[in-house]
């Protein structure tokens, strides 16, 4: 693409996160977009710095030192757009994610339906739902505000009522609400979201807007058996950054860089995710995942329809104390390489908790780190699963559809001691099925490209094309069982120079076709016994016209889905020690 | 690059915000000296109410059942006062269950806030309140020595201290305790028993400070009303020697044991304050600092959880043991032991 074609030079991307702060500055070299250079600093929103503006500033004097350019003028503002004499930015974008989770408050007419409706939609943000309001809960009002009262909740979602539908009962249960905020401190009242009966709008302003500051979105619950929430999720996003702002010093001020564009990392990852998909002609969905210290995120989308999910209680920082309430603690240990005490196990989590930025120093160490990611991938996966739209690809046994590609970021990831334990981590914890490329966001950057993307969409295009994220492989993961040894898939490769090779692949095994990097090949696929590898039925295959080979090459993952570790824990030292050997790690 | 601190100094000047998350009553006023026990900001926690519905508890109709409502917002009201009535025939009236207070009073409904429940911020700490925050909290500041530890079982109290660890390890004993030790702070180094946190229960003391306790007594430690404090928190090991130096040396002195729970995002952790006079002392320590050269720091996690050593050279970035690459430091201990541990593992000892 050719300079041209976009308007702005230099990006500079900003992501305030819950342990880091990061800067990464983009700008054109040879008609292509280039990443120039990463600062990071310890993220200050918290104590004893409470403004996020410190560690954007160090972040941004790493950038400066690395390649001279001023970004900050005197007056510690944004140099925006570049000058002649080449300091300052053309266009920046932010993410956010620092803070504590935002404590919400759900409400709606059925459990299963409206309320339904407004956890999947809470769970696109950072929110813990603290609190719930149903008919069916069968409570009093007042104990519906005495509840309200004792959650103290930063953000009320209210669904319930079909277009046109209930309205008298929805009024009621936003009747409790109302009290219970007369009842607080003006300068504590909640934010409400409004997605229900769109014929209340008026009613409910009428009533509560004097109590609270109030945001109406489409009803995401229409028909009983239609959802909605894409306008809905951009409204959460745009309150998100508004209550961050009230409650961080220094995100008001980073949101007038960016003119009024930041908006919380799902939200940019979900964006990507979303506009990957679109252009997908593949028709599978795209998967990203971000396996972060506040929460992992989890986006899919099929052909345009997003599944965001934020799991605050999964994250790998804070929550790792409180982990195993939504999990046994023998789920973790079937992941380890190590012989753990179960004391030990909760030591290490909770220690974890209380220095979540703290690093792995030990082999053994990194061994329950990575254990843990698994343990929070698999869970994630499976939330996940919970809030796609039904009849999506391959479903079942708690497997994903088929995707293509996988986004994967988050520091244990990026910071694993190879690609190839990110990779065997990638496979355990996701469990992709078919054909599916993996891509590592090593920089984080993907949430801000999806920041950028509401400016200049062609920028984030370019970049995304840069390869700023690091190709890892092609995973080929046929779906199926059979007995170990059993040859479950053939694969013939043509090379470029047209050589080719034919190999079977076991059932049981991970094998990796080596491909120099650069270079593509193409592959025949003819699974045997009946396995899946998603080209139209069981037992179907095909041909993959151009697989570039990635930075570990085309990994065959024929271990099948759904996959368990060896319950027995030499055994798995032995396979684990075999897998990473086969991606070249002794 | 910025470095979080660890506080464990002999005499410094100790200030700290003690306030509510929402508005309340301040007990206190500025120049005031106070106890580590003493409550100095309170509000109403989550009161209980009761709606009553007008129209139906007098058999009339919702539009009539303004005129029956014989209080208004703000009225304080006895059990068996009146609140409506008498309406119809059978004269019908309504009462208040309980005293109370009367919220909202109109068209058909009543609301009553039933209980006074309150919520008490205590000092934390003996000394004196410097400033009031608006009508939340204060700020109380002390000299003294202060020793930050890593867990909390979130309960406050002070007493004179007794030393039962004679040395930074070792296992506290239920049979170490006993009636001469009622009322009192007790400094022990490590518990693996059940058994001592009960009968340290039943004399009672007013605070437990261990360096480490095993994590499958979290739970029975968050039972006990006194507070528990650990210095370096679950597991096994001793404590370091200068914090068991300092507080073995304080034997016979008065403590307060603020065993808060750690929260990292609002800069609160469980510590030990030794009021002691404080002249000359005028600035509280810093709470800010980056990496440099012959600064004490702490390793936070294995290996060296805890150990207290001097940062003798920063090693820009080194390949670990677990394969993660990462800025590193390399830290000289006591022993002559040098250890090269990541900086993200590394706090700051002021």
């Amino acid at each position: 693409m050719t300079t041209g074609l976009i308007d702005t030079d230099s990006l500079l991307l900003l992501d305030v996160g819950s342990i880091s702060t990061r800067a990464l500055l983009f700008d054109q070299v040879r008609d292509r977009y280039r990443l120039l250079a990463a600062g990071s600093s310890r993220s200050t929103a918290g104590a004893p710095f409470n403004n996020v503006l410190e560690g954007i500033f160090s972040a941004l004097e790493g950038i400066q030192k690395v390649t001279g350019r001023t970004v900050l003028g005197k007056d510690q503002n944004l140099i925006k757009p570049s000058t002649e004499f080449g300091t300052g930015v053309d266009t920046c974008a932010a993410t956010i994610s620092a803070g504590p989770p935002l404590n919400a408050c759900i409400v709606g007419l059925l459990d299963d339906v409206s309320l339904n409706s407004a956890r999947k939609l809470a769970s696109t943000t950072f929110c813990n739902v603290v609190q719930t309001i149903s008919l069916n809960d069968r409570q009093r009002p007042e104990a519906h505000i005495d509840s309200f009262l004792q959650a103290h909740p930063d953000l009320v979602i209210v669904a319930g009522g079909t277009d046109g539908g209930a309205s008298q009962s929805v009024m009621k249960l936003l009747e409790s609400v109302g009290l219970a905020c007369y009842l607080m401190p003006e300068n504590q009242r909640p934010v409400m979201l409004f997605a229900g009966n769109q014929e209340l709008k008026e009613e409910v302003e009428t009533s509560l807007s004097s109590l609270l500051e109030l945001h109406f979105t489409e009803n995401i619950r229409p028909l009983l058996d239609f959802q909605q929430n894409n306008a809905a999720q951009s409204k959460l996003a745009q309150i998100y950054t508004q209550i961050r702002s009230r409650q961080l010093s220094g995100v008001m001020e980073l949101n007038s860089w960016v003119n009024g564009g930041l908006i919380p990392s799902p939200t940019g990852l979900g964006r990507v995710v979303r506009f990957l998909s679109r252009a997908n002609e593949s028709h599978k969905g795209v998967l990203g995942i971000d396996v972060g210290s506040a929460a992992v995120t989890i986006a899919s989308a099929m052909e345009g329809e997003l599944s965001l999910g934020v799991y605050p209680q999964f994250g790998m920082g804070e929550s790792t104390g409180n982990i195993l309430e939504y999990g046994n603690i023998s789920e973790l240990k079937s992941w380890l390489l190590h012989d753990f005490s179960e004391d030990q196990l909760r030591e290490y989590l909770y220690t974890k908790s209380i220095h979540p930025g703290s690093l792995p120093v030990t082999e053994a160490e990194i061994d329950i780190e990575h254990a843990l990611a698994r343990f929070v991938m698999r869970k994630a996966v499976g939330s996940l699963l919970d809030i796609m739209p039904e009849g999506v690809g391959y479903q079942g046994d708690a497997l994903l559809p088929w995707m293509e590609p996988l986004i994967a970021s988050g520091s244990v990831l990026t910071k694993a001691p190879t690609l190839a334990h990110c990779a065997l981590m990638l496979l355990d914890g996701i469990q992709p099925t078919g054909v599916t490329p993996f891509l590592l966001d090593t920089h984080h950057l993907v949430p801000g490209l999806g920041a950028a993307a509401a400016v200049n969409s062609l920028l984030a295009i370019q970049i995304l094309d840069s390869n700023s994220l690091v190709h890892l492989g092609t995973v080929i993961s046929p779906v199926g069982s059979a007995r170990p040894g059993t040859p479950i898939l053939r694969i013939k490769v043509t090379y470029e120079n047209g050589q080719e090779t034919n190999f079977d692949i076991k059932y049981g095994t991970i094998e990796v076709l080596p491909i120099p990097h650069g270079k593509s090949v193409r592959l025949h696929l003819q699974p045997l016994h009946n396995f899946d590898i998603g080209m139209g039925a069981p037992g179907r295959g095909g041909t993959l016209r151009q697989v570039a080979g990635g930075a570990l090459g085309v990994i065959i993952d024929a271990r099948g889905r759904p996959f368990q570790p060896p319950s027995d824990l030499r055994r798995r030292q032995e396979n684990y020690r075999k897998w990473l050997w086969t991606f070249g790690v002794h | 690059m910025l470095a979080p601190t660890f506080h464990m100094l002999p005499l410094t000047v100790i200030r700290r915000e003690r306030k509510l998350p929402y508005p309340g009553k301040i007990l206190v006023r500025k120049g005031q000296k106070v106890g580590a026990n003493d409550a100095v900001v309170e509000a109403k926690l989550s009161p209980k109410h009761l709606m009553l519905d007008i129209a139906v508890g007098l058999a009339v109709s919702r539009t009539q059942s303004e005129r029956f409502i014989r209080v208004k917002p703000g009225d304080r009201l006895a059990k068996g006062d009146l609140i409506a009535g008498p309406a119809g025939m059978g004269k019908r009236v309504m009462r208040a269950p309980l005293n109370c207070q009367v919220i909202l009073a109109g068209s058909d409904q009543v609301l009553l806030e039933l209980t006074d429940n309150l919520i008490q911020v205590k000092a934390g700490m003996s000394g004196e309140v410097v400033e009031l925050i608006s009508d939340c909290g204060v700020v109380i500041e002390t000299s003294g020595a202060l020793i930050q530890g890593n867990w909390g079982n979130g309960r406050v109290d002070f007493g004179v201290m007794t030393v039962l660890a004679k040395e930074a390890g070792g296992s506290l004993l239920p049979d170490q305790l006993d009636l001469s030790m009622r009322g009192a702070v007790i400094l022990g180094a490590h518990c693996d028993n059940e058994e001592t946190l009960n009968l340290a229960q039943e004399l009672p003391v007013r605070g437990l400070i261990l360096a480490s306790m095993l994590i499958s007594l979290r739970s029975v430690a968050e039972k006990m009303d006194y507070p528990i404090l650990l210095i370096e928190g679950f597991g096994s090991q001793g404590m370091s020697r200068p914090a068991f130096k300092l507080l073995a040396n304080s034997g016979r002195r008065e403590v307060s044991v603020n065993a808060q729970g750690w929260n990292a995002f609002k800069g609160v952790r469980p510590e030990i304050v030794i009021p002691l006079p404080g002249e000359g002392v005028v600035a509280p320590p810093r709470l800010v600092e980056r990496y440099s050269v012959n600064q004490q720091v702490r390793s936070v996690r294995a290996p060296h959880t805890g150990e207290i050593g001097r940062l003798i050279r920063l090693c820009g970035t080194v390949s670990f043991p677990s394969g993660i690459r990462t800025q590193a430091a390399e830290i000289q201990y006591e022993n002559g032991e040098k250890a090269v541990l990541p900086l993200e593992n590394l706090e700051v000892f002021i």
